[in-house]
């Protein structure tokens, strides 16, 4: 065993080259994701839900989606969370006597629970199969059931409890909102959006909807202000309407052409903040509400996403395979050293075997 | 190597059909109809499986508890074939043995649980991996260590159908198997554990850490020895053989090098982050942290002296005590310390619980019929 040393000292030199290629690595750091320029979302304001869950019904028609009873009668949809089958619904927050809405002590309000669309989405992050995909330039979460596995690795990622496997059945999908994406080509945008009476669920540019929760935001509660319908028209859009052939507006933004539903209302007594600003890098759905965030169910995130963690590790140890073929040159040198040439693993020492 | 001289290995010999391999089979026999209710009605037909705990007991114990179970034919041949011990290469192949069980069974288990098991190939195709997807990593070393072992293991096969050139042949690459035997494992051993980063703030704190992967390959190893610990004293009390202190006893010291590492890591790293506040919190998730926490400890209690490193019995218990800790690291980050949100339990459904144990029961079954029928086991001097 003379040689030993020369072996401890080959491995110790590896592992050494090993130690410097991981310190030198931070390059791999992957920061956590923006939005893109033209992300798409919708922005839902709770002092304007009155909870008529009409976004919920036109949800699961836009979408093809059956009913999902609770009660005994089997009469009405009535889902109790979101599920495979439901990627919209309007939950209730109620307090001590519910007298007042919008009010965190005996009061009540409501919350839209659908997809967030992510900036930097831990669901896109974890699939192996890229059946989730984040569409580059509207930033829609999109899945694909044709690459799915049914893993289910999206539904544990997810902090918002969004993707939902439908267990019900032996082909079971991953159910979740894509925004309506399927049609968009038809001018439609999401379905949600279209049909809220009081245009809590405003349908646009995340931009556009951000500048406007903070409008919202800066007026003084109580006063009066112009609530937009539907889609929240992009700024720039009014200088093409109106023009003579009467498409311009259409081709400007690829949506249908719709009459300005925007009406007078009273401002909310808004908690100053907008959900899905910042957290986990942003969200393309932003939310408004009178009362906590954490109270009507939405987690409260970081600024940083679990999926810039997890990618870092993860490039930082496989960055070009360049760490596993270290390993794997100083194990292939170690062990071509001590396996005998005519010595199968599991080791048969038959040449050598007693008596 | 040349050093050391081992006793061949041999088959063991003796009937097949007992009552140990009877209950096996009956096991067996009612996993395969659960799962063929399974595959015609769905998950949700057989298991408690939710859309809080998308994960349960197929993920977590078949396939990360049960692959970290079946670390001991890696860390064995890295102890033989890297550090250069052959001392202990008559461990090597029943090692190798149980490795190979439990990866192809976590393998074949991952099947059942995959809600669309007939996309499966998109796992492989260039067009449809993710590389950011700590998941494509562990499938993709996994389905490779698979493949490596059965070729580690070929030779047990080879030999015994007379295949004496075509073993000869292997064995002149079979260092380079080997090193790909070691650094796979290594590879997706420690991606176990960093499938909870992209969970984010759903993991509790006492098992949410970017030292996932370190923590999760250090157990591994420590598991692996554990198993060999624990399947040697099975073996030898099974089969009437003598227990292979000799060798048993400086391993477990390996063992607890190993694990001392691990504690140093896991508690440094819940003091820097400052973690170790919930752990004196009145929870369930502390209790668990604590139960983990002690099963990591005991072995220097029961083994930590070198005499009581020779007494099979208390070898045995820290082995078992190891498995559990383990066991209960994984089960605890996956399942105890994962909260996605008011509403959600689960706990394993019988059909469940039943297809985890017909899982053992073939590793039980095939680990008899091979070491009776293969040479696996050192032939045993009194034999010859």
């Amino acid at each position: 065993m003379a040689n030993r040393r020369d072996f401890l000292r080959g491995v110790l030199a590896g592992g050494a080259a090993l130690t410097a290629g991981v310190a030198t690595e931070p390059a791999c750091a992957r920061e956590t994701r923006a939005r893109p320029d033209e992300a798409l979302g919708l922005l839902y304001d709770a002092t304007l839900c009155i909870g008529c869950k009409a976004c919920v019904a036109a949800c699961k028609e836009a979408n093809g989606n059956p009913p999902v009873f609770s009660t005994q009668d089997h009469l009405w949809d009535t889902p109790l969370d979101t599920d495979g089958h439901t990627f919209n619904l309007i939950k209730m927050y109620r307090n001590g006597t519910m007298e007042a809405k919008d009010a965190e002590e005996n009061g009540y309000s409501f919350m839209k629970v659908s997809c967030m669309h992510c900036a930097d989405p831990s669901c896109v992050s974890a699939c192996p199969v890229s059946a989730m995909t984040k569409d580059p330039v509207t930033g829609v979460v999109g899945y694909n059931p044709d690459n799915c596995i049914g893993c289910r690795y999206c539904v544990a990622a997810c902090p918002f409890g969004i993707p939902k496997y439908q267990y019900d059945s032996p082909t079971g999908r991953i159910g979740k909102c894509e925004l309506c994406r399927h049609r968009h080509k038809d001018g439609h945008y999401s379905a949600c959006a279209e049909v809220c009476p009081t245009g809590a669920t405003l349908f646009g540019r995340t931009e556009d909807l951000l500048a406007e929760a903070k409008r919202r935001l800066a007026l003084k509660p109580g006063a009066t202000t112009v609530y937009p319908r539907g889609r929240l028209r992009h700024a720039q859009e009014k200088v093409l309407q109106g023009q003579p052939d009467g498409k311009g507006a259409m081709r400007r933004h690829g949506w249908r052409d719709e009459p300005d539903q925007s009406y007078e209302g009273t401002v909310g007594n808004y908690v100053q903040h907008v959900y899905g600003e910042k957290e986990y890098g942003g969200t393309q759905v932003l939310k408004l509400s009178a009362v906590n965030f954490q109270k009507v169910g939405m987690p409260d995130l970081p600024p940083e996403s679990a999926a810039a963690l997890s990618e870092t590790i993860q490039h930082t140890l496989y960055s070009n395979l360049l760490m596993p073929f270290a390993v794997l040159g100083v194990m292939t040198f170690a062990a071509k050293r001590n396996v005998k040439a005519d010595e199968g693993e599991g080791g048969n020492d038959s040449e050598r075997k007693e008596g | 190597m040349a050093n050391h001289i081992h006793a061949a290995p041999a088959p063991v010999g003796g009937r097949l059909f007992n009552a140990t391999t009877f209950v096996a089979g009956v096991l067996i026999a009612i996993m395969a109809t659960i799962l063929l209710v399974r595959f015609i009605f769905g998950l949700g037909a057989v298991t408690n499986l939710n859309n809080g705990y998308p994960w349960g007991m197929w993920v977590v114990v078949d396939v990360v508890i049960g692959s970290a179970f079946a670390c001991g034919g890696f860390s064995v041949a890295m102890l033989v074939y890297i550090f250069n011990r052959g001392e202990y290469h008559p461990l090597v192949r029943p090692a190798l043995l149980a490795s190979l069980f439990g990866y192809t069974l976590a393998g074949v288990g991952v099947i059942f649980d995959l809600g669309r098991w007939w996309n499966v190939w998109n796992m492989f195709w260039p067009g449809s991996v993710n590389l950011n997807s700590v998941m494509f990593e562990v499938a993709i070393c996994i389905t490779a260590y698979i493949i490596v072992m059965w070729i580690e293991f070929s030779p047990t096969f080879l030999e015994q159908m007379g295949r004496n050139d075509t073993k000869r042949k292997l064995s002149r690459v079979m260092f380079f198997v080997i090193a790909l035997g070691v650094v796979l494992p290594m590879m997706h051993q420690s991606s176990l554990g960093t499938l909870l980063v992209v969970m984010g703030v759903q993991i509790h704190p006492l098992w949410k850490t970017p030292l996932e992967p370190l923590l999760y390959l250090l157990t591994a190893i420590t598991m692996g020895y554990a198993v060999v610990l624990f399947e040697s004293c099975v073996a030898s009390s099974a089969y009437r053989r003598k227990i292979e202190t000799h060798l048993l006893t400086p391993l477990s010291k390996i063992m607890l090098g190993f694990l001392a590492a691990y504690v140093v890591a896991r508690l440094g790293d819940l003091v820097v982050r400052g973690a170790l506040g919930s752990a004196f919190a009145a929870s369930l998730e502390a209790f668990m942290f604590w139960l983990e926490t002690a099963c990591f400890l005991a072995p220097f209690i029961l083994i930590g002296r070198e005499a009581d490193r020779r007494n099979p019995a208390r070898l045995f218990l820290a082995g078992i005590v190891l498995m559990l800790g383990g066991a209960l690291l994984r089960i605890n980050g996956f399942l105890i310390g994962y909260e996605t949100g008011d509403g959600f339990h689960y706990f394993p459904s019988f059909p469940e619980l039943m297809v985890t144990v017909g899982m053992f029961a073939i590793e039980v079954l095939g680990y008899i019929i091979i070491t009776r029928r293969f040479p696996v086991l050192p032939r045993e001097a009194a034999h010859s």
